[in-house]
């Protein structure tokens, strides 16, 4: 299986504070990867600087997605090379609808595919309304993965796609995720995901092929996610600190 | 039988005492500068003007062709060019020059310069002395109409003082929707525009006034509006300037005057180059239960100054409600804003007035979001600027509200 994202020794600051300490990571076409690891401890940091966020300062280290250098790249950059990424909390952007800025994201073409999956998603009666603009927290999961269903990344991160969503709608976000990543058809292999969670729950829904746990900024295990999970059931995150 | 001879003179007479009254506010012009006097000839058909007052009269949102509006009135200069009625319309509406209404009307005393005192400053004085005609809009009680009124003052020469004035009456119960789009049709043009607009609103009638202005670098605009809303009566005024102007300042005034009466201003302001515009609204609540509305989307760019001043006066000692809302963007390190609100509760224990004010710039955050869906940096802008603008105000026909959303969208593409 061929390599999609290679992580080099990635050091990160976030204003003063140092967020990565030389991490390392690697990835292949269509593989889902999970993250778990306690608040503050690095994730979305790592999935920001991997879109190119540039208040997530790399101080060291390279990005390679498709065999190619993106360190310098831009998010709209990286977002045309393929990468996609799915908000904990997204900004409201009011007077930019959804329909509005999904038809941009497709350059005005498509109309009929935004219905479609709008209606699946269930935001048929949020297409007119500003972007996040008073949307309950399930509502902005899934204006999130619409608006990637339309982009449609090879590589997408997702933050903490259980949180603020409540488990009937948890069902609508992991289906949604399967979708993005062409799961739900025959399998694609070359889409992939970064998925962070805090609880689990997507694991019922979405199968992912490999766990990591990032502690104070560095990756300290990886393997099977379902039993990086139940470790971190039983005995909290504490051991990590003796682990690495 | 034309307004009487005595009324003028005594207006006259105030007026030439206002002929050297600075204004409250705004930069003063020295209006000799702007003497030159243009007559031109009448047209047939709206396409029939010359193709760059076509073209400044489209994008102020007047339609060449008529086939969506009930009327037309037409000035270039200082001439009325072109009057039409739809001919279904004939004794339901009325549509011709003030001055030809004054000759006509003697009960016009009732109204001419009621709204706005003709001894504000000397832009009223200069409407009234060197009058310039200015439309005269009726529609007669308890009509409506399928398609608006469009009036169109164009400038096409330079050093020219266009001194309207213009008047709106929305008889008992009628309803009335006015397009007026102002322009200058030479983009070098240096002149000034002096407007003064007086709006009536009967007894349950419903005025829907939207107003575009495109005006060039060298051009003054000195705007003097006033409306009296009788009972169960309501105004819904629109403004938009998206291109720029040397100075603007206009504080149009509602007057609430019967129960239940409302009003409601939306402003849309792109400051550009180094425009200076002052602009507000005043809401004064007289009746019982009237209610006002103040809201303005201001984004100044370039080294624009933009104050934008809203006032709500509450006087009656009834219930009354009004609220304002102003919020700026200011895209430019040499660009300034000015948000003004002011709210004044003169012995009306019972009303209520409120108002929110900010300025910021584009947040950033949101310039990331949506460049993280693949949208370049420069289009994300645009699009966030044009939704910020776009109030997507109600009532508003659908093709005017195209016409303002491709304008606001072709501007903050061009301002990038």
């Amino acid at each position: 299986m061929r390599e999609m994202l290679r992580v080099e020794d990635l050091w990160l600051s976030l204003g003063e504070k140092q967020v990565l300490k030389g991490v390392n990571f690697s990835m292949n076409y269509g593989e889902v990867h999970m993250l778990f690891g306690p608040n503050g401890a690095g994730k979305t940091s790592f999935i920001m600087a991997l879109m190119g966020f540039p208040r997530y300062r790399v101080d060291q280290g390279k990005i390679y997605f498709k065999g190619e250098d993106v360190t310098e790249r831009d998010i709209h950059e990286r977002a045309k090379l393929g990468m996609g990424i799915s908000f904990q909390r997204p900004p409201t952007v009011r007077g930019v609808t959804l329909r509005k800025f999904t038809e941009l994201i497709l350059n005005g073409k498509g109309r009929e595919e935004i219905m479609g999956i709008a209606e699946r998603l269930n935001l048929l009666d949020h297409l007119d309304r500003g972007l996040n603009e008073g949307f309950s927290g399930g509502e902005m999961k899934r204006s999130e993965l619409f608006q990637l269903m339309v982009q449609r990344p090879d590589l997408v991160f997702i933050d903490e796609p259980e949180s603020g969503v409540d488990l009937e709608n948890i069902a609508l976000v992991g289906d949604a995720i399967n979708s993005l990543l062409g799961k739900d058809k025959v399998k694609d292999p070359k889409r992939g995901a970064i998925i962070i969670t805090h609880t689990g729950y997507i694991l019922d829904y979405v199968n992912a092929d490999k766990g990591y746990i990032i502690f104070d900024g560095t990756l300290v295990c990886g393997g099977n996610p379902r039993d990086i999970l139940s470790e971190i059931k039983r005995f909290g995150y504490k051991r990590c600190a003796v682990c690495r | 039988m034309s307004i009487s001879k005595a009324f003028l003179s005594d207006i006259r007479e105030k007026a030439e005492g206002a002929k050297e009254k600075k204004a409250a506010l705004g930069p003063d012009i020295d209006l000799s500068r702007y003497s030159h006097h243009i007559e031109r000839g009448r047209i047939e058909s709206l396409e029939g003007l010359p193709q760059q007052a076509r073209e400044a009269a489209t994008m102020a949102g007047i339609d060449v062709k008529e086939e969506t509006r009930s009327g037309s009135y037409i000035q270039v200069d200082h001439s009325v060019v072109y009057e039409r009625l739809n001919k279904g319309y004939e004794g339901k509406l009325e549509i011709m020059s003030t001055t030809e209404a004054l000759r006509r009307y003697d009960w016009l005393e009732d109204y001419y310069w009621k709204a706005v005192p003709v001894d504000q400053d000397k832009y009223t004085a200069q409407a009234e002395i060197n009058m310039t005609h200015g439309y005269f809009i009726r529609i007669l009680p308890h009509q409506k109409l399928d398609y608006p009124v469009q009036a169109c003052l164009l400038v096409a020469e330079n050093h020219v003082s266009q001194n309207v004035h213009n008047m709106i009456i929305v008889e008992e119960g009628a309803e009335l929707q006015v397009i007026t789009g102002c322009a200058l049709s030479k983009s070098d043009a240096e002149g000034i525009h002096v407007g003064v607009s007086e709006f009536y609103v009967k007894k349950g009638g419903k005025l829907f006034f939207t107003m575009i202005h495109n005006w060039a670098d060298n051009f003054h605009v000195r705007p003097r509006t006033g409306a009296i809303v009788e009972e169960d009566g309501m105004l819904f005024s629109t403004y938009v300037l998206l291109k720029p102007v040397k100075s603007i300042q206009m504080f149009p005034t509602v007057y609430l005057r019967g129960n239940r009466a409302s009003a409601k201003f939306n402003a849309i302001l792109y400051g550009l180059k180094d425009s200076y515009i002052d602009i507000g609204s005043r809401v004064v609540l007289e009746g019982e239960d009237t209610r006002g509305e103040s809201i303005a989307r201001v984004i100044a760019g370039d080294e624009s100054v933009i104050y934008s001043r809203g006032d709500l006066i509450a006087k009656t000692k009834e219930y009354c409600i009004a609220h304002l809302d102003c919020r700026g963007i200011l895209s430019s390190t040499r660009g300034r804003i000015y948000a003004i609100p002011q709210l004044i509760s003169d012995g009306a224990s019972k009303a209520e007035l409120s108002h929110e004010a900010s300025i910021g710039p584009i947040a950033e955050e949101q310039v990331e979001y949506l460049m993280s869906r693949g949208v370049s940096r420069e289009d994300a802008i645009s699009v966030i600027t044009s939704g910020f603008l776009n109030l997507d105000i109600p009532y508003l026909p659908q093709f005017l509200d195209r016409n303002i959303k491709e304008v606001i969208k072709a501007t903050a593409k061009e301002s990038m």
